[in-house]
């Protein structure tokens, strides 16, 4: 409601009236801020937490180095942002809905997708969800409630809201949570979801990555304001800025942010104060746009070795367990990645499914058009030609295993 | 004269456009000083300042209502979309404002100082979201200018034009030629005309029409066809909007057969507006059906790009059919 109060005085607002305090619990020792509360969190969870990290990590360093092999013709990394996506998506129901940029592989390792699933979405084989149609990290999971990734920046934002609202009407007490970069925040889309979300009362989590970098725009360039947190106040928004490379502060501002979206349908905005140490992606040389001594010094706040000390402080992990545990996942990367790579591409009637609920006669007069060029010239489309050729497809069937 | 890349002929142009004229700007997501996520604006915020070479923050709509702003007070924006995948958030400004500003304001008022960069087109393994080609749903918007270039050459020359014409215009720039497609180039300042197709060779049997990447696609097949004794003529469209129906026609009166291709999917594509404007004018001299040569009416797909691209195969085949008809 717009305020009536009145005053005689023409005093403006500059703008730099709020500015937003970043909530830390546990610095980079492993040891709790002065007068920082950890959350509560058992044992169990906390090293499911850790090992979807480590897990990412190491998924997202041999992957890189595939897409540099020419194995994989795309490829984008987390690192440095891990305790922002699996510290956020650990506070949360697994049952409540998540919808991704498209840099939070980490929330899919916590919530369980395979290495194997991993693998066939990046390799674009028979057994990817997606059928080998988009680009490698556009995952996507129904059973683990996970959306799938959509390229194009921040059109997940309103979407968000309304899943979310869907969600208040079903009431069984979900909701969802949606991430995005502080570049996608200037888009459209951004504004419109938080407006509506606060006017119709919508149960979800934006939950901003502030990662310092939109490609190589660095957020000086973005935004001249304080962030992306105060935006929330001009919709009358809960919000709060958290030290995105802090595991405990994530997983517990996420979890009151959940409570207040779930039992008392406000949505939240949480900031996230991170970093992409990574290129933006393997198209990309951050060399050319900052320093090696900036990227040094936030390597120095790595999020990973950060719980891992807090861990070790806990009693609960060991120099031996991590070990073994990079090794365990090392080789089972490499194992699922020469898997995925062998499988063979989707079939080529999957080129004109999904385009509607069913196919159009005219859809499946321009395959038959296909089917009839590619059988023509069977090597000039060895992929789309393999399911054409029964005997491929057969040895191909007896390949198929798990 | 030295050969360069269609990165660096659009690098140039904008470099002459600037040097030339201060009230010319470029900008839009990573165009300053980084150069562009394709380095098309290398160099030109160090050699011409903040202010008239900047990034942008991340929004597309943004981006166009500012540089429509401009236009209107007088100054040449020249505004990057990153890839013509990501316009549509810009569509409201390009389609409602950009194209109407003239007309809606009896001339009161016009951007035509604008030109919208953005690269465009398929065949670099970018899925659904780094593939399309867009041009249809523009064109279908009178009051717009839309130009596709083939190679280093006639990127520089049209891009030019484009910037000085007296109309907006989309630039849409073939990106998997960025690096692949090299040629001669002259250094110095020249421009090529916007609305006129080009012959780029004659033949007697059958003509071929395409834009941008589509070109050296089309030029394949030629090569195919003409060990067949066939003699192709081949038309480069260069400008979408308007479109230069005489010099097709032409083509087609003499030829009597037309094959029209264009990676974006066949409905509605402009290969369609192509066929029924020339059955109109040369239907009396028609051989044999127009064909048209397209991206299947599906999203732009990944792993089966190879399959869904309208390769110089399926061009000669409709070739074939158009001359066994």
């Amino acid at each position: 409601m717009t305020t009536t109060a009145q005053t005689h005085r023409p005093d403006f607002l500059s703008g730099d009236e709020y500015s937003i305090p970043t909530y830390a619990v546990l610095s980079q020792d492993g040891t709790l801020h002065d007068g920082a509360e950890g959350p509560d969190l058992e044992r169990d969870k906390a090293l499911r937490i850790y090992h979807a990290m480590v897990a990412t990590r190491v998924l997202d360093e041999r992957m890189m180095a595939a897409q540099r092999q020419g194995r994989l013709s795309f490829y984008m990394q987390c690192t440095g942002e891990e305790a922002a996506v699996i510290g956020s998506a650990a506070a949360l129901d697994d049952a409540d809905m998540i919808m991704a940029q498209y840099r939070e592989q980490g929330a899919l390792a916590y919530r369980g997708f395979s290495f194997d699933e991993f693998m066939n979405q990046l390799f674009g084989n028979e057994l990817d969800y997606g059928k080998g149609r988009q680009m490698p990290i556009h995952y996507g999971s129904r059973k683990l409630h996970y959306m799938t990734i959509s390229s194009p920046l921040a059109t997940q934002i309103p979407q968000a809201t309304g899943y979310a609202y869907g969600q208040k009407l079903a009431g069984e007490g979900l909701c969802t949570i949606v991430y995005f970069g502080e570049g996608a925040a200037s888009e459209g889309d951004f504004h419109a979801a938080l407006n509506m979300a606060a006017v119709h009362e919508a149960p979800v989590i934006f939950f901003c990555r502030n990662n310092g970098y939109a490609i190589s725009t660095p957020s000086v360039e973005q935004f001249a304001a304080d962030g992306v947190a105060p935006r929330a106040l001009g919709y009358r928004m809960h919000v709060i800025r958290v030290d995105g490379n802090d595991v405990l502060a994530v997983y517990r501002a996420t979890e009151k942010a959940r409570r207040l979206a779930v039992e008392e349908n406000k949505p939240v905005l949480i900031e996230a104060m991170t970093y992409r140490l990574a290129a933006h992606s393997s198209s990309d040389d951050p060399s050319g746009y900052r320093s090696r001594k900036e990227e040094d010094a936030w390597r120095a706040k790595d999020p990973i070795r950060r719980m891992q000390l807090w861990l070790e402080a806990q009693g609960w992990w060991s120099e031996d367990e991590e070990k073994a545990l990079q090794d365990e996942l090392r080789r089972e990367v490499l194992e699922t990645m020469k898997r995925a790579e062998k499988r063979p591409p989707p079939a080529i009637d999957t080129m004109v499914t999904d385009v509607y609920a069913d196919v159009t006669p005219a859809l499946q007069h321009q395959l038959d058009a296909l089917k009839q060029h590619v059988r023509r010239y069977p090597e000039a489309y060895p992929r789309g030609a393999r399911s054409l050729d029964p005997a491929l497809s057969h040895r191909d069937a007896d390949q198929g295993g798990d | 004269m030295p050969t360069i890349n269609m990165l660096q002929a659009i690098n140039q142009a904008l470099d002459i456009a600037m040097a030339e004229d201060d009230k010319v700007l470029c900008f839009g997501e990573d165009v300053g000083g980084f150069g562009g996520v394709f380095r098309a604006t290398s160099h030109l915020q160090e050699k011409y300042g903040k202010a008239r070479c900047f990034n942008t923050p991340l929004v597309e709509q943004g981006i166009i209502g500012f540089a429509n702003g401009l236009a209107a007070q007088g100054s040449v924006p020249v505004a990057e979309i990153q890839f013509a995948d990501y316009i549509f958030p810009a569509f409201d400004q390009i389609v409602n404002e950009t194209a109407k500003f003239r007309y809606r304001s009896g001339d009161l008022f016009n951007v035509g100082g604008l030109t919208i960069r953005a690269p465009y087109g398929g065949g670099i393994s970018g899925g659904l979201y780094h593939s399309q080609s867009p041009e249809a749903y523009f064109a279908h918007t009178p009051g717009l200018k839309i130009v596709v270039p083939r190679n280093p050459y006639e990127a520089k020359g049209l891009l030019l034009a484009a910037i000085r014409d007296p109309d907006p215009v989309l630039f849409f720039e073939p990106k998997r030629l960025y690096r692949a497609s090299t040629g001669e180039v002259p250094e110095e300042d020249y421009q090529l005309p916007l609305g006129e197709a080009e012959v780029t060779k004659e033949g007697a049997d059958i003509t071929l029409l395409g834009w941008g990447a589509q070109m050296e696609v089309i030029d394949r097949a030629v090569e195919m066809a003409e060990k067949d004794g066939v003699s192709c003529e081949v038309i480069d469209l260069r400008s979408i909007l308007p479109w230069d129906e005489d010099t097709v026609a032409e083509s087609v009166l003499k030829t009597g057969r037309l094959v029209i291709t264009h990676e974006a999917p066949r409905t509605g594509g402009f290969a369609g507006e192509i066929a029924a404007a020339i059955q109109e004018r040369c239907f009396l001299y028609l051989e044999s059906p127009i064909q048209r040569v397209t991206g299947i009416d599906t999203p732009f797909p990944l792993t089966l790009e190879k399959e869904y691209l309208p390769d110089h195969l399926k061009i000669y085949e409709a070739i074939k059919t158009s001359l066994h008809y």
